[in-house]
């Protein structure tokens, strides 16, 4: 690592004002409308009348009369609350189970140096790399030996199936950056294999934990295939699929109530991620700095 | 506190056999140091003492009770680690207390054994501190006083000064013996500088290449070094080696230079062998080996002189101040001289 004062110096070219603009205000301007503007656009189109939203005059990037209806048809005519509610007990449900899961075996696969650990750790990183769109049919045909065709447990017990591989993975990669000897000292000190893991490798990954439980909670929820196919009555269905299947009546879009099911449907996770960003960050670099 | 025996061990990986059946006994209250260049197996025999490490054949007792099959936290070992391996997430205090807790010790009695350890070490005013807001002798400090707490049988040290800088370094191998001398525990110290083991130990073990060369106190082996590794490893500057021939009363070196056969030494005639002079044997004066000075470093206290002996490298250390220039021819005579055998290494006088 070079000295802070160098550091500056080789910077330094980026510090007048206008070359700042050019380097660093610009490139950033764009990426920020690219990224934000489907969130601009499903906004106004919430809040659009149909009248405003079919018309080819007037601004369309503007809403001159804002109004409520899209979501009161959203939220008292369609069973949104239950969609949301559904997806919220699926999401969290799967995440926390895949979560134990990968903690158990990535501290396996890293640390307990059992024969055949490295080709399972590749085992499972292949199972990652399996399409759903494959997978679906098959786990179809077990959901419904099982009797779960059509519950919630349906999509709590197959979303593992994709979480656990890639929290696994990340959790491995995390692992693996704590020292051997945080754990060889905790083991002279009297600590057991369990009191290691709860006790020093857990605290020290919780940014590892939180970038791994983000990622698979927003895996689940916004995931679409298996919630189309396990789940058909409306009571049980999650927000992606049940704002495509019930807001599209053949060919009407009721383009104003999707707009607004989105939107609604995007804001839990945004919320999270902002809550998170900082941990989420380093739990993707990784190291632990003592 | 307890005695550390060791018979016989042998540790291989896989079919790779890194040490080669090792016996050491380190009395009761003994502070041992295990010296070698990296590589020598030394780390990999103080974590088999640990336990961290199993042991493929051979014995390890610790106060009389053999320990091969017992896990490291039922040896009653307490082990200091070269980055210290703090938890970073607890304070110092939990630091020094957690094995503690672990024992299900009551918290009053927790309470005072960190207080009486942080007392010792002068860390009472860091115990809320976590180990990141500490510097690096901090740190070490604090890795120690995690293995007081428990007043183990044995401390175990893993290289834990090569981490600090010069000065720190000299001054925690200063704070180590002193708390030795107050605790009395036996205690087994790896290092890699020959200069922490000679300072500090009662007991050094010379390793090389997976096997023990000398074990002996430290003047033992500056003054009777076994062959010619201990001899060129336990000293600074190391000790010159000059191959030569014997050749009646004398040696010789080449360039027709002789050198006298140490006083007492039956060695044939004809014979290679190698001349063995410490740096600090050397003197200059006005008759002796003829040398030609290369560099000459002073350091205040004495003055290093590098030069060239028969075409060979040497370096002779004097007290007395010279005005040597580079190219300068001078005369060299060794007091004391040692004879090693050029193929095995072995002492011949």
């Amino acid at each position: 690592m070079s000295a802070p004062g160098s550091d500056s110096q080789g910077m330094h070219y980026l510090e007048s004002l206008p070359r700042r603009a050019v380097t660093v205000y610009l490139p950033l301007a764009v990426f920020v409308c690219v990224l934000l503007f489907p969130f601009y656009w499903m906004t106004i189109t919430t809040f659009k009348p149909n009248a405003e939203l079919l018309s080819r005059e007037g601004n369309p990037f503007w809403v001159l009369q804002p109004t409520l209806a899209h979501i009161e048809k959203l939220l008292f005519q369609t069973s949104y609350p239950q969609w949301m509610w559904n997806t919220v007990v699926v999401s969290v449900v799967s995440t926390c189970a895949s979560l134990a899961a990968a903690v158990l075996a990535a501290y396996a696969i890293e640390r307990l140096r059992f024969r055949g650990a490295k080709p399972t750790g590749l085992a499972i990183f292949l199972a990652y790399l399996v399409p759903p769109s494959i997978l679906f049919i098959p786990l179809a045909a077990i959901v419904f030996r099982l009797g779960l065709f059509d519950t919630r447990w349906a999509l709590i017990l197959t979303y593992p199936t994709f979480l656990i591989p890639f929290c696994t993975w990340l959790l491995m990669g995390y692992f693996r950056s704590i020292p051997y000897e945080l754990e060889e000292c905790a083991l002279i000190d009297g600590a057991s294999r369990w009191q290691i893991l709860v006790k020093i490798i857990l605290p020290l990954s919780v940014p590892g934990l939180i970038s791994a439980g983000i990622f698979a909670f927003t895996l689940s929820w916004n995931e679409f295939i298996y919630a189309l196919t396990f789940v058909s009555s409306s009571e049980t269905k999650t927000v992606p699929v049940g704002v495509v299947t019930e807001l599209v009546e053949g060919d009407v879009y009721h383009w104003g109530s999707l707009m607004a099911g989105a939107l609604l449907g995007s804001l839990p996770v945004a919320v999270l991620y902002s809550f998170f960003v900082e941990h989420y960050v380093s739990g993707m670099t990784g190291a632990v700095k003592e | 506190m307890a005695a550390v025996t060791l018979s016989q061990v042998r540790k291989a990986f896989g079919s790779t056999e890194v040490v080669h059946g090792v016996d050491i006994s380190i009395d009761d209250s003994e502070f041992c140091v295990l010296v070698g260049p990296s590589g020598c197996g030394k780390s990999t025999l103080l974590r088999m003492i640990a336990g961290l490490e199993e042991i493929s054949s051979g014995r390890i007792e610790i106060g009389g009770r053999v320990v091969n099959d017992v896990a490291p936290k039922e040896r009653d070992i307490a082990m200091v680690f070269q980055n210290y391996a703090l938890y970073p997430h607890m304070t110092v205090s939990d630091n020094m207390g957690f094995s503690l807790k672990l024992a299900g010790r009551p918290l009053q009695e927790i309470r005072s054994r960190v207080d009486e350890a942080a007392q010792i070490l002068g860390l009472r005013e860091y115990l809320e501190r976590y180990p990141r807001q500490l510097s690096g002798g901090q740190r070490q400090r604090v890795a120690m006083g995690r293995a007081i707490v428990r007043k183990p049988q044995v401390f175990l040290f893993d290289e834990p000064l090569s981490n600090l800088d010069a000065k720190l370094r000299v001054q925690m191998r200063t704070e180590i013996k002193e708390l030795h001398q107050r605790l009395r525990t036996t205690s087994v110290y790896v290092t890699h500088d020959q200069i922490e083991a000679m300072t500090m130990a009662d007991k050094i073990v010379v390793m090389n290449m997976g096997k023990v060369e000398q074990i002996g106190s430290p003047l033992e082996l500056y003054d009777n070094p076994a062959n010619q590794f201990v001899a060129g490893f336990i000293g600074s500057p190391a000790m010159n080696f000059l191959p030569g021939r014997i050749n009646g009363a004398g040696i010789d070196i080449g360039e027709g230079i002789r050198v006298p056969v140490p006083a007492g030494a039956t060695v044939a005639a004809g014979r290679e062998v190698v001349v063995g002079v410490r740096p600090e044997h050397l003197a200059v004066g006005a008759d002796g080996l003829p040398a030609t000075v290369v560099v000459v470093e002073p350091t205040g206290a004495d003055t290093q002189i590098f030069c060239k002996l028969a075409g060979t490298d040497i370096t002779a250390v004097v007290r007395e101040r010279h005005e040597f220039h580079p190219g300068v021819p001078i005369r060299l005579t060794a007091q004391l001289t040692y004879l090693f055998d050029p193929a095995s290494g072995a002492r011949l006088a």
